[in-house]
């Protein structure tokens, strides 16, 4: 592990575009390092969605204050397509679906976007599809995914497995799994997650932002946040997380109007 | 939403105008006109009588208005009816056409010398009023295929002609059909002969170059039975402030188990962002599936023109026939477009397929219009129709007027519709994993557009995903 964290989040404030009164994130601080496992827990409403949003940069929010430092970048300087670029995914709580373009073509048009920013060759289709296969393999999934239109029809459970399968091939050095166990059967987590645990590697970190203990039996992390008032109250380990299962919310909210 | 407009506002790249010497005849219309046009083409009898009835017909009709398109009044005593480059028109070699008109079709991507053609495709190029080259002629011509400028088959094969002209789409079909039969300066003639597959797409380009001019062509195949043909039309026009018109009609026969199959790339000028300058295009154009088990597959791709008028039909009369129509209309601009199809269901067990997919973008307006028919005798008739409409910002409008005339109670009818928006959502999605905005725009657009597409003859799906600003690497099939 090395000293300067992967990703440096300070004092974070971020409004929803639409209405500059609606902070949402006030100031919130965290730092992840390379080959960590971060879960970001929290109530409904608590601004944990709205960080994996502003970190991979939607438009749908504004960043008023605070500073992201990525890998020794400024983070919020960037375009969306240049952190993707730069290794960060987001895999999205709601996937967005594609008419008429399948999976394999999305992937590889993502992956050669991906690698032209490295100044690696694209690939082509024959090469594409050796990529493919070795990651399939690693993560233990068949094809059946790849000639389906991105998105298009698939079950909520898909789409998030879907995801996960995108994440393999582009190879993030930052993931961020933004509620993926939500809408997933036990069977499916189980699989999401070994998938997740799969690409684990030391020079890369991953947030995962739940709502549930239940994935971080699966996905062990090296730390718990919660996040309350759009800010984290309170950081620990991975028991942090079984206590929050046992306790819920309420015990850490004084907390929080006290910081 | 700014970098997804720019997307698709791309410049007209083919405004250039040749500057080249023409035979024009006088503005205006009147039978004079007509005679002279008729006699400038040295046409036999039978023709110039066509004509003039057409004209007499035309003068007792009204512009159509029911169209959801609204422009100022068209002025048919400002527009000139024939323009001709000046040079000999009866060409044996192409070392005789003008360099500057093979010039301007390499410029359009439409090489005509020999040695630079576009392998597998014949071309009939239609420069202003009269056709300037065929190229493949005698090589067509090994098979039986007569593949030439209109007025040359008035010439040749006169009987030909005779006997299929305005069988299809009579003079009196309607105002625009009638403008076209009195006044057609040239346009292309194909015959398939019985149980002839053509080796080669035939395909027809049509350049509109002189100002103030008005283009009006006829095109006529003949697929006698048991014959195939692919045929293709693209075109193009220079960039100008005022407002060209275009009104063709296009006649397409299939006999016995005859198929024709049939793309356009419409790319005339659609005008500058304000709306100023850009052609009318007011074309008819319509199959008749005469014989039994023929076929008949529109597929058309309209991004040009200020004004698209035009409703690609199929007249389904042989049993077991089927009409096909697979349709992407692109408004950007101020550009509309009222288009879609007719599909008369008259023969038993026929079938039609109805795929249009619409496109809006800045203050563009985009109207589907079609009409199933299934007539009395038509038994065991199915259509399926699908229309989808895409918008791309808040400007812009989507209509669909679907008309159903069932009168067979054994026919079977699929409608489906949908509206959608590309939305900042799949923007940003495709912008997470590492697309600029124009590509994740070129995917969203080439994946709705897909369907129709894949309808394209191999070249041609590449030029059209090129007009919609689309990379098209892989992504056809």
């Amino acid at each position: 592990m090395s000293a300067t964290p992967m990703l440096e989040i300070k004092g974070l404030k971020a409004t929803v575009t639409t209405d500059a009164k609606n902070e949402i994130l006030k100031g919130l601080d965290l730092s992840v390092r390379a080959g960590e496992v971060h879960a970001i827990m929290g109530p409904n409403g608590s601004g944990k969605s709205t960080l994996a949003a502003v970190l991979a940069g939607h438009p749908a929010y504004t960043v008023t204050g605070g500073t992201v430092s990525y890998r020794g970048k400024d983070l919020l300087e960037m375009s969306p397509e240049d952190r993707a670029r730069e290794g960060v995914f987001l895999a999205f709580q709601y996937p967005v679906a594609i008419r008429g373009i399948t999976n394999s073509y999305f992937l590889r048009s993502a992956l050669n976007a991906i690698r032209k920013h490295r100044g690696q060759e694209e690939l082509d289709p024959l090469d594409f599809l050796q990529v493919l296969e070795t990651k399939l393999k690693q993560i233990g999934w068949d094809d059946s995914f790849l000639n389906r239109a991105v998105n298009d029809g698939f079950s909520g459970g898909e789409k998030k497995r879907n995801e996960i399968l995108q994440m393999a091939i582009l190879e993030p050095t930052l993931a961020i799994l933004d509620e993926t166990d939500s809408g997933l059967d036990i069977d499916a987590l189980k699989t999401v997650a070994e998938a997740v645990n799969a690409l684990r590697r030391p020079d890369r970190a991953t947030v995962v932002v739940t709502h549930y203990q239940r994935l971080l039996n699966y996905i062990v992390p090296d730390r718990v946040h919660v996040l309350a008032g759009g800010r984290i109250v309170k950081s620990g380990g991975k028991e942090l997380a079984l206590e929050l299962e046992a306790k819920g919310y309420d015990w850490i909210k004084p907390e929080a109007v006290a910081v | 939403m700014t970098s997804i407009e720019a997307q698709v506002l791309q410049p007209y790249k083919y405004g250039f105008v040749t500057d080249i010497e023409s035979e024009d005849v006088p503005l205006g219309l009147n039978e004079d006109i007509v005679r002279l046009i008729s006699q400038k083409k040295g046409e036999p009898a039978f023709l110039l009588e066509w004509r003039l009835k057409a004209y007499r017909h035309w003068l007792t009709l009204t512009e159509p208005t029911w169209a959801n398109i609204h422009h100022p009044p068209i002025d048919y005593q400002a527009i000139r009816y024939y323009s001709a480059p000046k040079q000999q028109i009866k060409l044996d070699s192409l070392d005789q056409v003008d360099p500057k008109l093979l010039e301007t079709f390499d410029k359009l991507g439409i090489p005509l010398a020999e040695q630079k053609r576009l392998s597998g495709v014949a071309v009939d190029a239609v420069f202003d009023s009269v056709s300037v080259a065929t190229t493949f002629r005698a090589e067509l011509a090994k098979y039986g295929i007569i593949f030439c400028a209109f007025s040359e088959a008035v010439r040749e094969h006169p009987a030909l002609v005779e006997k299929w002209l305005g069988t299809v789409v009579p003079a009196s079909d309607n105002y625009f059909s009638a403008l076209n039969s009195a006044v057609f300066s040239d346009g292309s003639f194909c015959y398939i002969p019985k149980g002839v597959r053509s080796p080669l797409e035939l395909s027809t380009y049509f350049r509109i170059n002189a100002s103030s001019t008005g283009q009006f062509e006829r095109t006529l195949i003949i697929a006698d039975e048991g014959s195939y043909v692919s045929y293709l039309e693209g075109c193009s026009a220079p960039v100008r402030d005022e407002n060209q018109l275009h009104a063709a009609v296009v006649e397409l026969i299939a006999l016995d188990d005859a198929t024709i199959k049939y793309s356009t790339i419409q790319n005339w000028y659609p005008g500058d962002e304000n709306g100023k300058g850009g052609i009318y295009n007011f074309v008819t154009k319509r199959g008749a599936c005469r014989g039994r088990n023929s076929k008949i597959s529109w597929t058309q791709v309209e991004t040009g023109s200020a004004i698209t008028w035009k409703y690609p039909g199929c007249i389904l009369q042989g049993d077991n026939s089927i009409g096909e129509f697979y349709s992407v209309a692109v408004t950007n601009n101020r550009q509309q477009a009222d288009t879609g199809t007719k599909m008369i269901h008259m023969g038993k067990n026929t079938r039609s397929t109805i795929i249009s997919k619409g496109i809006s973008a800045g203050h563009g307006q985009n109207t589907y219009r079609g009409l199933v028919k299934i007539l009395k005798g038509a038994e065991d008739a199915r259509n399926y129709s699908q229309c989808d409409s895409m918008l791309i910002g808040d400007q812009c409008g989507a209509h669909t007027f679907p008309y159903i005339d069932v009168r067979n109670s054994s026919a079977i009818m699929e409608h489906e519709a949908s509206t959608s928006k590309i939305g900042e959502d799949q923007i940003f999605y495709c912008k997470q994993r590492g697309l600029s905005a124009e590509d994740a725009v070129s995917l969203i657009v080439n994946g709705f557009c897909k369907e129709v597409f894949k309808e394209l003859p191999m070249e041609f799906a590449v030029e059209a995903q090129n007009l919609l600003g689309i990379s098209l690497e892989g992504s056809v099939g």
